[in-house]
C-alpha cells in the first residue's frame, strides 16, 4: 500500500495558524504541544524589494494524517481549513507529480 | 442568486446536532460571514468546521472561529445580567439579577433622565466591527430615543471617513475590489475578469478581513495571476509576494497619491474617455498635481522617484486593476485628501465599476431602509441637539452620530449640556481600541450618573463604569443576518442560525426590541426576532428569514457600469449621485464646507518635519494598529489557544535601531511621548524602517486584578494614551494614530 503525505506549497502559506489550531481541535492536543507547527524563515532582505519570508508548517509525531477523517471520506482538517489553500493530502507518488508542476517553494511531508 | 438547498439543522440519532451558519460577531470580527458547521452535543458546542459549500470561504476558517468553543464555554464569560451599586463602580461587587429586574432598573432611569434633562442627556457608545454596528444606532434612536449615538474614536477614524468621502466624491456605496464575491461560481463566472493588479493602500487584509472582505481572496487572485502592490510603511508578508512595495514614511500617503496622479496625467496615461465623460474638475486636478513631482514626493515619502514613476505607469497601462484602501486612510488628519486622491486615481485609470476593477455599491445600503427609518423617532429639534453636528457638517451629514472629539469635550465641560447616562454596546474603548487619550475618557466618563454595559466578558470598560451589565450571546447563540460591508456594497447576505444558548443572554436585536417595546412601542411592531428579519428581508429580497436559513446565502446580482445605465442615481439619470452628477475630482462639497476643493498634502501634526525639536526627543515615527490573526481589537485576550500564539503586546523595531538602544529581541520596552506611555515586548525585525516603530493595539490582561486601579492592567500597555485628542482634519475626520512620534527604551520588568 502506498504511503500518504502532505504537500505544502509554501509560496502561499500566510502563517495564519489555522492548520495548527484545526489539528489541535481534532486531536484534543493539550497546550504546549502541536500536531503540526508553523516554522518561520526570514524575513530578510535579499536585494532591493526582494525578500525571503516563508512560513512552513511541519507535522509532528502526533500527526496521524487524520486517519479517522480520511476513512470517513473527508480531508485532513489542516488541509480543509487552510486559509491559503496551499496544503494537499494524498499518496506520495501523486503528490510528487504535483510538486513538479509547482514553483520553487514546495515541500512534501510523509509523517 | 445562489441556492444551496441543504437543511440548516441536522439532528443525529444520539440527539447531537449540527447547525450551518455564517460567522459574524461576537466574538469579534467584521461582517465576513464565513460558512461553518457548529456541532452541538449534550448542550455544548463541541466542534466548529468550515463549510466547503460556502462560495467565499469554501471551508476555510481563521483561528478566531476555530477557537469558538473556547470562547462560548469560557469560565470567565458572563451569562446572566448583573447589577452593582454606583458607589461600587470599579469594584468587583456584583449581584446577579434577572432580565426583568434589569429592565425594572433601566427603564425608569431612562424615563427619568428624559423627563428631567431631555433625551439628549443619554449617550449610546458603540464599538467597531461587531454585529452591534447594525443595532446600536436603532438602540439609541428608536429604543431609547436619544439623538446621541457615539463612535468614540477621534476623528471617527474607522470606515466612516472612507464612506463619507465616497459619498461626496462618487455618490455611491463603499468601493471594493472585484473579487467575484457576488457570483456563486466565483472566479469562473464568464462576466468576471481577473484584475491585472490590486494595490493595498495602508491595508493588510489577510489578518483584518476588513469590512467583510474575505482577506485570503487575495491569495486566490495571486494564484490566478493578479500582481499585488503594497503601499505600507512595513514590508509585510504580502509585500514579499508583491510586484511593487512602496515603503513610505507613515502619514505621507497623500503626497504619494498626488505623485502617482502627476505621472499619470503628465505622461497622458489616463483614461481620456472616462475623464471626459464622467469626471468633473480634471483641469484643476492636473494643475494641483504639478506641485507633486516624483522627485519632491520622494523626499517627503522616502519612496524613490523612479519607483513612483514605475508604479504609476503600471497602474495606468494595465487594465483592469483596483485599489483597496485601508484604515490608514481614516487614521490620518490628512486622510480626507488621501481618500479623495485615491478615488481620483481609481477614476482616471478607468477602473470604476468595471469587471475586475473596483465595484461600487448602489446608493442605498442592502437592508439599510429600516436602519434609516429609526431616526423618524426623533423630532427635528431633538436631532439638532446631536453633539457636534452643527460644528462639523461634513461629518454629521454623512454620519448619524455625534462628533467623537466633541463628545469627550462635552463630558468634560458639560457644554452645550450635561450628559447623564451612558450605554456601552460592545465597546471596550478605554482599552486601546477606538479612543484617543483613553485616560482622559476614563476620567470624564466618571461624571455619568448611570451606565449600562452590554458585553460577553468583564472588560476594563465594564469594570470601570457599569451599573448594570447585560450579557450578550456569541453568534453561535442567536439568530441574525450577516451582510458584508455593512450593506454598503454587500457581496452576500448570510443567515446566522442559533445553535445553542449558554446562560441567560440577549442579542443586540433582542435587546432593541424588548427595550423598544417598553419605551417606543410604535417603532417596534415586531412579534419576534424572526418576524423582525422577515419584515426587513421580504420587501427588498422577496424571501423571509426561514428562506434565508434554508438558502444559507443570498448573493445579490451585481451590475457593472451603473453610471451608464442610471442605476447610481436616485433620478435614474446616467452619471454619479453627486452634486455635479460626475466623479468630483474637484469637490463642490468640500469647498462649500470651507475646505480645499482639491486634494493636498499636509505633514502629520507631529513628525520629523513639522516638529523637528520634539523629534529630537522622540526620535521614532510611531504607527499602530496592524492586526494579528489572534484577535479582533481588544477581544480574545483570555482565549488560551490564541494567547499562546500571541502572549503579549508587541512592538516592532528595526535591529539597527534596537542595537543603538541596547534592546534585544524579546526585551520589554516602553514607548513614550509627551502624551503617554505603553509597555510592549520588542520584536526585532528588518521589515520596519529604522526610524519607525509599530505597536499592536487593544491590549489588556484578563489575568490581572480587575478592580481599580488595575482594571486588568489596562493602563500598562495602552498605546492609545500616546495618541492626542482632537488633532483632526478640517472637516472633522481623521486622527494621527498611524503617524505619531515617540521614544523607546528598555525596561527591566514586563507585565
Ligand atoms: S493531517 Fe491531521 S493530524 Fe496531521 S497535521 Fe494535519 S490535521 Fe494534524
Ligand atoms: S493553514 Fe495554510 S496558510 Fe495557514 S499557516 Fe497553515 S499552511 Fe499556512
Ligand atoms: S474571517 Fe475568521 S473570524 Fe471572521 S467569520 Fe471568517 S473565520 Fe470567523
Amino acid at each position: 500500500m502506498s504511503r500518504n503525505g502532505l504537500l505544502i506549497d509554501y509560496q502561499y502559506c500566510t502563517g495564519c495558524h489555522s492548520c495548527e489550531v484545526a489539528c489541535r481541535n481534532e486531536h484534543n492536543i493539550p497546550r504546549g504541544k502541536w500536531g503540526i507547527k508553523l516554522t518561520e524563515v526570514g524575513p530578510w532582505q535579499v536585494e532591493g524589494d526582494k525578500w525571503e519570508w516563508n512560513y512552513v508548517p511541519v507535522p509532528t509525531t502526533l500527526c496521524d494524517l487524520c486517519e479517522d477523517r480520511v476513512k470517513a471520506g473527508e480531508k485532513p482538517t489542516c488541509v480543509h481549513h487552510c486559509l491559503g489553500q496551499c496544503m494537499e493530502y494524498g499518496p506520495v507518488e501523486e503528490l510528487a507529480k504535483k510538486m513538479a508542476g509547482k514553483g520553487k517553494k514546495v515541500v512534501m511531508f510523509a509523517p | 442568486m445562489s441556492k444551496i438547498t441543504k437543511e440548516w439543522k441536522h439532528v443525529n440519532e444520539d440527539g447531537s446536532y449540527t447547525v450551518r451558519t455564517c460567522g459574524w460577531s461576537p466574538p469579534g470580527d467584521h461582517p465576513v460571514g464565513c460558512g461553518m458547521k457548529l456541532h452541538v452535543k449534550g448542550g455544548k458546542l463541541v466542534k466548529v468546521e468550515g463549510d466547503p459549500d460556502h462560495p467565499i470561504s469554501q471551508g476555510r476558517l481563521c483561528i478566531r472561529c476555530l477557537t469558538l468553543p473556547e470562547f462560548v464555554h469560557h469560565p470567565q464569560r458572563i451569562t446572566t445580567p448583573m447589577k452593582r451599586a454606583p458607589e461600587n463602580r470599579g469594584k468587583d461587587i456584583w449581584q446577579k439579577i434577572s432580565w426583568d429586574e434589569a429592565w425594572d432598573i433601566i427603564v425608569p432611569k431612562i424615563k427619568e433622565f428624559k423627563k428631567k434633562y431631555g433625551a439628549e442627556s443619554i449617550v449610546v457608545f458603540g464599538g467597531t466591527g461587531r454585529q452591534a454596528c447594525l443595532y446600536y444606532y436603532p438602540l439609541g434612536f428608536a429604543s431609547i430615543g436619544t439623538p446621541n449615538v457615539c463612535y468614540p474614536w477621534s476623528g471617527w477614524s474607522c470606515y466612516g471617513p472612507r464612506c463619507s468621502i465616497t459619498d461626496y466624491i462618487l455618490g455611491a456605496g463603499y468601493p471594493e475590489i472585484d473579487f467575484a464575491g457576488t457570483y456563486p461560481d466565483r472566479y469562473d463566472n464568464p462576466n468576471y475578469v481577473v484584475p491585472k493588479w490590486i494595490m493595498q493602500w495602508g491595508k493588510n487584509p489577510l489578518m483584518s478581513n476588513p469590512d467583510g472582505f474575505f482577506g485570503h481572496s487575495l491569495i486566490d487572485l495571486l494564484k490566478r495571476g493578479t500582481e499585488l502592490i503594497q503601499i505600507d510603511p512595513r514590508m509585510t508578508w504580502l509585500g514579499t509576494r508583491s510586484k511593487y512595495v512602496c515603503q513610505l514614511r507613515p502619514g505621507t500617503d497623500t503626497a504619494l497619491a498626488l505623485a502617482f496622479i502627476n505621472v499619470i496625467i503628465n505622461e497622458e496615461l489616463y483614461d481620456k474617455d472616462f475623464v471626459e465623460n464622467w469626471c468633473y474638475g480634471f483641469d484643476e486636478l492636473k494643475e494641483r498635481a504639478q506641485e507633486y513631482s516624483p522627485e519632491k514626493v520622494a523626499d517627503i515619502t522616502w519612496v524613490p522617484a523612479q519607483k513612483i514613476r514605475e508604479v504609476a505607469r503600471f497602474m495606468a497601462t494595465e487594465k483592469p486593476g483596483a485599489i483597496q484602501w485601508g484604515l490608514a486612510v481614516d487614521e490620518n488628519p490628512n486622510g480626507v485628501q488621501l481618500g479623495h486622491a485615491i478615488l481620483s486615481l481609481c477614476a482616471i485609470t478607468g477602473n470604476l465599476d468595471v469587471p475586475g476593477g473596483i465595484t461600487m455599491g448602489p446608493p442605498a445600503a442592502l437592508l439599510g431602509k429600516w436602519r434609516m427609518e429609526t431616526r423618524r423617532n426623533l423630532s427635528p429639534e431633538l436631532w439638532d441637539k446631536r453633539i457636534g453636528a452643527k460644528e462639523w457638517p461634513a461629518l454629521s451629514t454623512a454620519m448619524a452620530t455625534t462628533h467623537p472629539d466633541e463628545t469627550l469635550d462635552t463630558l468634560e465641560t458639560g457644554k452645550p449640556y450635561k450628559l447623564r447616562m451612558g450605554w456601552f454596546n460592545s465597546s471596550n474603548f478605554i482599552t486601546p481600541t477606538c479612543s484617543a487619550q483613553p485616560d482622559r475618557w476614563y476620567r470624564a466618563l466618571k461624571s455619568l450618573e448611570f451606565n449600562v454595559v452590554q458585553d460577553l466578558f468583564m472588560t476594563p470598560t465594564a469594570m470601570a463604569f457599569a451599573d448594570v451589565f447585560l450579557p450578550l450571546p456569541t453568534f453561535a447563540e442567536a439568530d441574525g443576518v450577516v451582510v458584508t460591508h455593512f450593506g454598503r456594497n454587500a457581496v452576500f447576505l448570510g443567515a446566522i442560525n442559533e445553535a445553542l444558548r449558554v446562560g441567560d443572554t440577549k442579542s443586540d436585536i433582542e435587546v432593541c426590541i424588548e427595550l423598544g417595546k417598553k419605551l417606543h412601542p410604535d417603532m417596534w411592531q415586531f412579534d419576534s426576532v424572526d418576524d423582525f428579519f422577515t419584515k426587513q428581508l421580504k420587501p427588498e429580497l422577496g424571501i423571509d428569514f426561514n428562506d434565508l436559513r434554508e438558502q444559507f446565502i443570498y448573493q445579490p446580482k451585481y451590475e457593472y457600469r451603473k453610471f451608464e445605465t442610471g442605476k447610481l442615481r436616485s433620478d435614474g439619470e446616467p452619471g454619479f449621485n453627486t452634486v455635479t452628477g460626475m466623479v468630483e475630482l474637484t469637490s463642490t462639497l468640500f469647498e462649500a464646507w470651507g475646505e480645499d476643493a482639491l486634494p493636498y498634502f499636509q505633514e502629520p501634526p507631529y513628525s520629523p518635519v513639522s516638529t523637528p525639536e520634539l523629534f529630537k526627543e522622540y526620535p521614532f515615527v510611531l504607527t499602530t494598529g496592524a492586526r494579528k490573526f489572534t484577535s479582533f481589537h481588544s477581544e480574545h485576550r483570555q482565549i488560551s489557544t490564541l494567547r499562546e500564539i500571541d502572549p503579549y503586546n508587541e512592538m516592532e523595531i528595526h535591529p539597527d535601531a534596537a542595537a543603538k538602544l541596547g534592546i534585544i529581541d524579546g526585551d520589554w520596552v516602553m514607548m513614550e511621548n509627551m502624551f503617554g506611555k505603553c509597555k510592549a515586548k520588542a520584536k526585532l525585525t528588518p521589515i520596519i524602517h529604522p526610524q519607525v516603530v509599530h505597536s499592536t493595539h487593544g491590549w489588556w490582561y484578563p489575568e490581572k486584578p480587575g478592580e481599580e486601579p488595575s482594571l486588568f492592567g489596562v493602563w500598562e500597555s495602552n498605546i492609545n494614551t500616546l495618541i492626542p485628542h482632537k488633532h483632526i482634519g478640517k472637516l472633522g475626520f481623521g486622527c494621527p494614530a498611524k503617524q505619531m512620534i515617540c521614544k523607546v527604551y528598555r525596561i527591566e520588568e514586563g507585565v
